[in-house]
C-alpha cells in the first residue's frame, strides 16, 4: 500500500486554549449514531461552538480571521478520555492536517498517527509564542517539520518532541500498519496456537 | 537489584510477535471485545481491502453503548440506533463471531459481559474500541482501549501495532474506613496522580486493601485508569480472582482446570520486581470522593470546600479551575456538601455490577428519594439484571423511587435516550465528568460512589454517605 510519506506540513493556523479537552467535546456522542465517518467534520468542537439553537458561540474556529487553519495548537492532555477515533477523523475531515500540543492522550495520539496525522509536543513557553503570533497574523505560515523535529513560523522556530516511532512511521509513508501487521501472519498463526488461543 | 519480571512485562514478551519497522511492537491481543459504535467502520474498511476476519472464534461481539434502557421490543424508536444494532448483528452474522445479542439474556456492557462469560483470562492480551477496556485488568489481563483503525487490524491480524509501556506499582495499604469503596480508592488516586499523570504507563494496583478487594471492586479500580491517563491498568491474579472465574461458560473445567490454575498464577508480578515508578497510598487517608470540576482529577472528600481558581499552582491550572466552576456552575470557598442534584445514576461499567446495586439495597430500603430527583438504576447486564431480580433487589430500588432498567451503558454516556436536560446537575456513579458528557451541553456530572449516589438521590443534595445511612465509626473531619 503506497501512502503519502508525511515529512512537513504546511499551513496556517489556529490555537484552540485549554488543557485537558477530551474527546467528548471534540466531537460530541450523539454525532457517533452512524456507520461511517463520514460528514464527522461538521460536528468538530460542536458543543463549545454552537449555541443550542445552532448558532455560533465565540470559538477560534469561529472566527474568520483562522478560517482554513490547518494546523490546530492546543494545551496539554488533548484528546483525553474516550477512544473514539471519530475525534482525529473529524478533526481531519474539518482539514486538520497537524496537531501541536503540550502533550496528548495515549490512544488520541495513536489514532491520529495511524490516519496520519503528525501530533507534534512542544513546550508551554514555546506554544505561548506561536499562539501570540498567529493571533497577530492568522495568515502567519507555520510548518510542522516532522523529520526535523521543528516547527517554524515566521523568522522564529521551536524544537517539538515527535515519540521515535510515530516519526518513522510518518516520513516513510508507513503509517498505517495493515500492511506490516498482514506480512508475519503465519508467525502469528503459531503463536496464537501456542498461546491456546486458537485450535 | 531484582531481576523479577512484572505480569505485564511477562504478558508482553508471550504476546510480540516481532519488532516493526519503526520499532513499535507487533503484538498478538488473544481477545478482541466489539460493540455497535466503534466497529461498523472497521468492518467497513475491512471490507475496502477485501479481508476476512482472520480468528472469528477470538473476537466476541455485545451491544450497550445505544441500547434504549426503557424499551425492550425491536425496532428501537430511535432508527439510527436501530441502524447500529442490525449493522452489528449483520456484521457478526458476515463474519461468524460470537454475539451476545439482546435476544440472548447475556447483552450487557461489554466489560461487564467478558468478565461475566469468563473470556476474560489472566494472563492474556485484551483490546476493544472503548477506553476502559482497562477493567479487563482486574484479571490479571492486559486490556488495552484502542481506535477504530485498530479494531481493523485485529479483525484482519488478531495483533497491533504498540509501543511498550512503563509500570507504575500503586500499593493501597491499611483499612479503608466504613463508607469508602473502591470507587473512592480510584477516584484518591486519580485526584493524587492527575488525569495525565499515567500517560505511558500501565497501572498496577496492589497492596493489602486491593489484595482483599472482590473482584467486582478490583474491576471499578482497573476500569478507571484511563481516567488517570493510563491506558491499562491491572492486578495480580489470586485465589480471589480463579475463585470467580471457575465454572464460568469461557473458562476450562474438569482436570483442565487446575493446570490452567497454575499457568494463570505464574503470570504474577515476581517478587523483586523493579518496577519504572512506584506510589504508595494509604487507606485511611481516602474519603468516600466526589468531584466538583469538569476532570475526573478534579475531585476531593465529600467534606472538601469547593476551590478558588488562586489556589492553582500555575497559571493554567488555575485557568482549568476558573473554567470547571463556570461550567458547573459551583462557588469557590464554600462546601461541596449540600449542592442540590436533580438526577442520581446508579450503572455504568464502572458500578453497575451485582455487589454495586446490592450494596445500595441495604442501605435504601425503607427510604425514598428526594423529590424533584429523577433517579435511575442500570444493571451493566441482562446477567445482572436477572440476579439483582432473584434476590428481590429491583423491588428495593422502584421502591425507593428509583427507575429500573434495563442493561445498558445509559446515562454514562448518553447515547441513548437516557440524558440530562439542560443544566441539570447529575450525581453519578460513572466515571467522566467531561463537559456535556451525560448528554446535554450544560449538564453537570458529579463522580461518586454508588451508595454516594443513593445519599444524594435520598437528601436531594449532595451528602455523606456516612451521616445519610448512619455508618459507623463516622468520621466527618
Amino acid at each position: 500500500m503506497a501512502l503519502d510519506k508525511i515529512t512537513t506540513v504546511q499551513g496556517t493556523a489556529v490555537h484552540v486554549p485549554g488543557s485537558d479537552v477530551d474527546t467528548d467535546r471534540i466531537i460530541p456522542a450523539r454525532f457517533m449514531k452512524c456507520v461511517t465517518f463520514d460528514g464527522l467534520g461538521g460536528y468538530l468542537f460542536y458543543d463549545v461552538r454552537k449555541h443550542e439553537d445552532g448558532s455560533d458561540k465565540e470559538h477560534p474556529l469561529n472566527n474568520p480571521r483562522f478560517k482554513n487553519a490547518t494546523v490546530l495548537v492546543a494545551g496539554s492532555n488533548f484528546g483525553c478520555g474516550s477512544s473514539r477515533e471519530h475525534a482525529p477523523q473529524a478533526i481531519y475531515r474539518y482539514g486538520f492536517r497537524a496537531l501541536i500540543a503540550e502533550s496528548f492522550a495515549e490512544i488520541f495520539f495513536g489514532n491520529c498517527t495511524t490516519l496520519g496525522i503528525p501530533c507534534v509536543v512542544a513546550t508551554g513557553d514555546d506554544i505561548k509564542v506561536l499562539a501570540a503570533a498567529v493571533e497577530a497574523d492568522p495568515a502567519l505560515a507555520v510548518t510542522v517539520d516532522v523529520e526535523q523535529c521543528r516547527v517554524f513560523f515566521g523568522d522564529q522556530s521551536f524544537t517539538v518532541h515527535v515519540p521515535d516511532s510515530a516519526r518513522d512511521s510518518l516520513i516513510s509513508g508507513r503509517w498505517d500498519p495493515i500492511a506490516d501487521l498482514l506480512e508475519s501472519m503465519d508467525d502469528v498463526s503459531a503463536r496464537m496456537q501456542e498461546l491456546g488461543y486458537s485450535a | 537489584m531484582g531481576n523479577g519480571k512484572s505480569l505485564f512485562e511477562k504478558v508482553w514478551d508471550g504476546h510480540a510477535v516481532r519488532e516493526l519497522s519503526n520499532g513499535q511492537t507487533q503484538l498478538i491481543i488473544g481477545t478482541h471485545l466489539i460493540h455497535e459504535v466503534t466497529s461498523p467502520q472497521a468492518f467497513g474498511m475491512l471490507r475496502d481491502l477485501g479481508l476476512k476476519v482472520r480468528f472469528p472464534e477470538r473476537t466476541f461481539a455485545t451491544v450497550d453503548h445505544i441500547v434504549p434502557t426503557d424499551e425492550s421490543k425491536e425496532p428501537f424508536s430511535d432508527p439510527l440506533a436501530d441502524a447500529m444494532i442490525r449493522e452489528l448483528r449483520k456484521n457478526a452474522e458476515d463474519f461468524d463471531i460470537t454475539y451476545f445479542d439482546l435476544s440472548t439474556g447475556k447483552q450487557g456492557i461489554v466489560h461487564v459481559v467478558g468478565p461475566e462469560q469468563g473470556i476474560t483470562q489472566p494472563g492474556t492480551t485484551i483490546a476493544c474500541g472503548d477506553s476502559h477496556t482497562a477493567t479487563h485488568g482486574a484479571f490479571g489481563a492486559i486490556a488495552f482501549g484502542i481506535g477504530t483503525t485498530q479494531v481493523r487490524d485485529l479483525l484482519a491480524t488478531q495483533t497491533m501495532a504498540m509501543s511498550k509501556l512503563k509500570v507504575r506499582r500503586i500499593n493501597v495499604d491499611g483499612q479503608l474506613p466504613p463508607g469508602v469503596y473502591a470507587k473512592d480508592v480510584i477516584l484518591h488516586i486519580i485526584a493524587q496522580l492527575g488525569a495525565k499523570g499515567g500517560i505511558g504507563y500501565a497501572y498496577e494496583y496492589g497492596g493489602e486493601v486491593v489484595d482483599n478487594f472482590t473482584m467486582e471492586e478490583r474491576m471499578t479500580v482497573c476500569n478507571m485508569s484511563i481516567e488517570g491517563g493510563a491506558r491499562a491498568g491491572y492486578v495480580n491474579p489470586d485465589d480471589t480472582t480463579f475463585e470467580y472465574l471457575k465454572g464460568r461458560p469461557y473458562c476450562p473445567s474438569g482436570d483442565a482446570w487446575d493446570a490452567t490454575v497454575e499457568k494463570w498464577r505464574a503470570f504474577a508480578s515476581d517478587p523483586d520486581t523493579v518496577y519504572d515508578d512506584v506510589v504508595n497510598i494509604r487507606a485511611e487517608e481516602v474519603a468516600p470522593s466526589v468531584t466538583w470540576g469538569i476532570s475526573p482529577d478534579q475531585g476531593f472528600s465529600v467534606n472538601g470546600t469547593i476551590p478558588r481558581p488562586e489556589e492553582g499552582e500555575t497559571p493554567a491550572e488555575q485557568e482549568s479551575i476558573r473554567e470547571a466552576l463556570e461550567y458547573m456552575k459551583l462557588t469557590p470557598g464554600t462546601p461541596i456538601k449540600g449542592t442540590k442534584i436533580d438526577v442520581a445514576f446508579i450503572g455504568s461499567c464502572t458500578n453497575g455490577r451485582l455487589s454495586d446495586f446490592r450494596e445500595v439495597a441495604r442501605f435504601i430500603k425503607g427510604r425514598k428519594v428526594a423529590d424533584g430527583v429523577k433517579a435511575i438504576a442500570v444493571p451493566g447486564s441482562q446477567i445482572v439484571a436477572k440476579l439483582c431480580e432473584n434476590e428481590g433487589i429491583d423491588q428495593v430500588f422502584r421502591d425507593a423511587g428509583f427507575d429500573w432498567r434495563r442493561a445498558g451503558c445509559s446515562m454514562c454516556l448518553a447515547m441513548n435516550p437516557d440524558k440530562l436536560i439542560g443544566d441539570q446537575l447529575c450525581a453519578s456513579s460513572s466515571n467522566r465528568n467531561f463537559k456535556g458528557r451525560q448528554g446535554s451541553p450544560t449538564g453537570r456530572t458529579i463522580l461518586m460512589s454508588p451508595l454516594m449516589v443513593a445519599a444524594a438521590a435520598i437528601k436531594g443534595e449532595v451528602s455523606d454517605a456516612r451521616e445519610v445511612f448512619e455508618l459507623t465509626a463516622c468520621a466527618t473531619a
